[in-house]
């Protein structure tokens, strides 16, 4: 695609172009700063950087092809709402820009200044025009996963078409109910915006797409378990963020690809860092693209991140919707029951995550956890304690650090990093 | 014996201790300013050792100019020097000019757990400062102001700016400036005793870095834990001291 091409598809979507030129300026500079200047990468990377360098660019062509040829597009925020329904429905859906501070000033005439970044964000690119993904929804989804963003969809309805989906708090059988109960009307939403209504077959389908996804980026995950590590903790992290808006399909045989070579290279005794490298497990807040600041701090401390604990990570990939039911109904059953073990800080109690944050941390052979708490989410800020004690108890080095998309704590943060990489050395 | 040098170049001072056979052979002083690499070359005029350990903020600046030189962390520099100064030491508290730390110490002068102010300056040498420039005083008179102070006011604010608004008021309305000075001063031992409870405050505690020069500041974390610190002669040279050690112990 030209730059001209590009420049005539944004000012369609009615972008504000001067300020994503700047916008793009940065990410690409950042990009080469944190990603291009890693030594040992994957040959299959360059699958990344193209995704990357395009992804508001051919990404978004491919979307506006689609979207001409009759397809609706659903934009998300969370690792709740069940592509499978939405694939099913004959729609795309693409996770939306929310790990860049943008439109600050405007997004805090809508939501109040203590809110966190990643609400501040979404709101902030829709405001001031420069999220492609969100100027090409159909419709947005949100959820009630904290108080932040339901609150925040109220206002942001006023932008956008939205729906809301209720996730409960609690994981009693009345809640699996209710969370059933919003699939159901989900599944209806969609079918009055496609048209196309969503049967046995079509859900089939589709949540064999999706998990053949999720198995792709679980045969990665396993293998960050060798010790050289195959991948840098930032090269995994992307793999994970543009598994929220890349085609499913393509990115589910690039991931494959990618494990493949990974593969090949833990036969050889390769990887990124030399073997003995500390190893971390990065537990806690999603981070959206291009929130990569505390992985790179972190790997720029002399540590390798072996895992994320996170909806842009394990949270999203760990659990498969099972593929046996036949009838509609049961299939829907099916999503219900997958989709209420998310182990996300919402849910109270939520004791598993902390289980499976020590099970990760034996299986990836980390050597410490740094849990990462996006400043004002309140939920995973306690868990942050809860999680600390946890790791005390299970004898792991614990490190909990809470920042937000702001640079200016980056001195700070890389004397704690550094600190607690050198009490594991 | 070969010497080796460390260095820490600190938001507002520079500290540089020479070590030869594990006994320190110098100690100078400089303050950072906006040339802290003009100061560091001034502190080593013939320039410096071969073997030269870095730590605080400007380390990463230092390895720019001296590509030989190694870094390490403020918090394992001090927990070094601490050890050294005071082996018996299970406890830090190292208050610099933009810093606070907390470290519980294990054998050795190994970092157990700790804790450092997330990114303003509240609570650090720079509030006392700052705080000690609206009262036209230097930083030793407001410190001797304080100790006269008996009837400290709760100072609320832990900002640097909002702080000195809160001691106008205070003026105002005709509280006692050293128990003012003294209320300034309690503001930010409060905080780091609340940094020190976090990592498991044990005894004995060593107390560095410029504010444990001040005999306010001293006084104050004395009367928090309960017992009196320890304190090192040059207390802000704990870090180059410790920068300086760990490079002696660390193969070439």
């Amino acid at each position: 695609m030209t730059d001209a091409a590009h420049a005539a598809m944004w000012e369609r979507l009615d972008l504000d172009i001067e300020a994503h030129d700047a916008l793009l300026a940065v990410l690409g500079k950042f990009y080469g700063d944190i990603y291009l200047s890693q030594q040992g990468r994957l040959k299959g990377a360059e699958y990344l950087d193209f995704v990357l360098s395009e992804v508001h660019g051919l990404r978004i062509k491919e979307i506006q092809d689609a979207k001409a040829a009759g397809k609706k597009v659903v934009g998300t925020f969370c690792v709740f709402v069940p592509e499978e329904l939405t694939l099913a429905a004959g729609a795309l859906q693409v996770g939306l820009c929310a790990g860049a501070k943008a439109g600050t000033e405007k997004a805090e005439t809508l939501v109040p200044r203590g809110t966190c970044d990643l609400i501040k964000s979404f709101v902030g690119f829709k405001l001031a025009r420069l999220c492609p993904y969100t100027e090409s929804c159909d419709l947005v989804v949100g959820e009630t996963t904290c108080d932040g963003k339901k609150k925040a969809y109220e206002a942001f309805g006023a932008h956008v078409n939205m729906h809301v989906m209720e996730v409960p708090q609690c994981k009693g059988p009345c809640d699996v109910d209710l969370f059933r109960a919003e699939l159901a009307r989900y599944k209806d939403a969609l079918e009055a915006l496609t048209g196309n209504a969503v049967t046995a077959a079509s859900l089939a389908e589709a949540t064999r797409r999706v998990n053949a996804k999720r198995r792709a980026l679980q045969r990665l995950a396993k293998l960050r378990a060798a010790d050289p590590a195959p991948i840098s903790g930032r090269d995994a992290l992307l793999v994970n963020q543009i598994s929220f808006y890349d085609d499913p399909d393509r990115f589910t045989a690039k991931v494959n690809e990618l494990c493949d070579e990974m593969e090949a290279r833990i036969a050889r005794g390769e990887g990124v860092a030399s073997k003995g490298t500390p190893r971390l497990l990065l537990a806690g807040c999603p981070m959206a693209v291009p929130n990569w600041k505390l992985p790179y701090l972190i790997e720029s401390s002399g540590a390798v991140i072996v895992g994320e604990e996170s909806c842009i990570g394990e949270r999203n990939t760990r659990d498969l919707t099972d593929e046996t039911p036949a009838d509609l109904e049961a299939m829907l059953d099916a999503l219900a029951a997958r989709y209420m073990k998310i182990d996300c800080a919402c849910f109270t109690p939520n004791d598993e995550r902390l289980t499976h944050i020590a099970a990760m941390a034996r299986e990836l052979k980390a050597d410490g956890v740094v849990h990462y708490g996006l400043l004002f989410c309140q939920p995973y800020a306690h868990e942050a304690m809860k999680v600390g004690k946890a790791m005390e108890a299970a004898g792991l080095p614990y490190l909990a650090i809470e920042t937000d998309y702001g640079m200016e704590d980056a001195g700070q943060l890389k004397t704690r990093v550094e600190a607690f990489v050198e009490t594991l050395s | 014996m070969t010497d080796v040098a460390g260095l820490d170049i600190g938001s507002r001072s520079i500290e540089a201790v020479v070590v030869r056979g594990g006994e320190v052979v110098s100690m100078r002083r400089a303050p950072t300013t906006f040339d802290p690499l003009g100061q560091v070359r001034a502190l080593f005029p013939d320039g410096p050792p071969a073997r030269l350990a870095v730590t605080g903020y400007g380390r990463e600046l230092a390895l720019a100019r001296y590509p030989h030189a190694r870094t390490v962390t403020e918090i394992k520099a001090h927990a070094m020097g601490a050890a050294r100064l005071f082996p018996e030491a299970a406890t830090l508290l190292d208050i610099g000019g933009q810093d606070t730390k907390a470290v519980s110490l294990l054998p050795g002068g190994k970092v157990g757990r700790f804790e450092m102010n997330d990114r303003c300056a509240a609570g650090t040498g720079k509030f006392l400062e700052y705080t000690a420039t609206a009262f036209g005083l230097t930083v030793d008179a407001f410190a001797a102001l304080a100790l006269a102070g008996n009837d400290p006011p709760p100072i609320s604010s832990m900002c640097t700016v909002f702080a000195e608004t809160e001691a106008t008021t205070l003026m105002a309305r005709g509280v006692a400036q050293a128990d003012i000075a003294l209320g300034l001063h309690k503001a930010i031992v409060s905080r780091t005793v609340a940094m020190l409870s976090r990592v498991g405050l044990r005894a004995p505690l060593v107390f560095v870095g410029g504010v444990a020069k001040n005999p306010c500041a001293v006084r104050l974390v004395a009367e928090a834990v309960g017992f009196a610190p320890l304190v090192p002669a040059q207390p802000d040279m704990t870090g180059a001291l410790g920068a300086a050690l760990w490079l002696a112990q660390t193969p070439a």
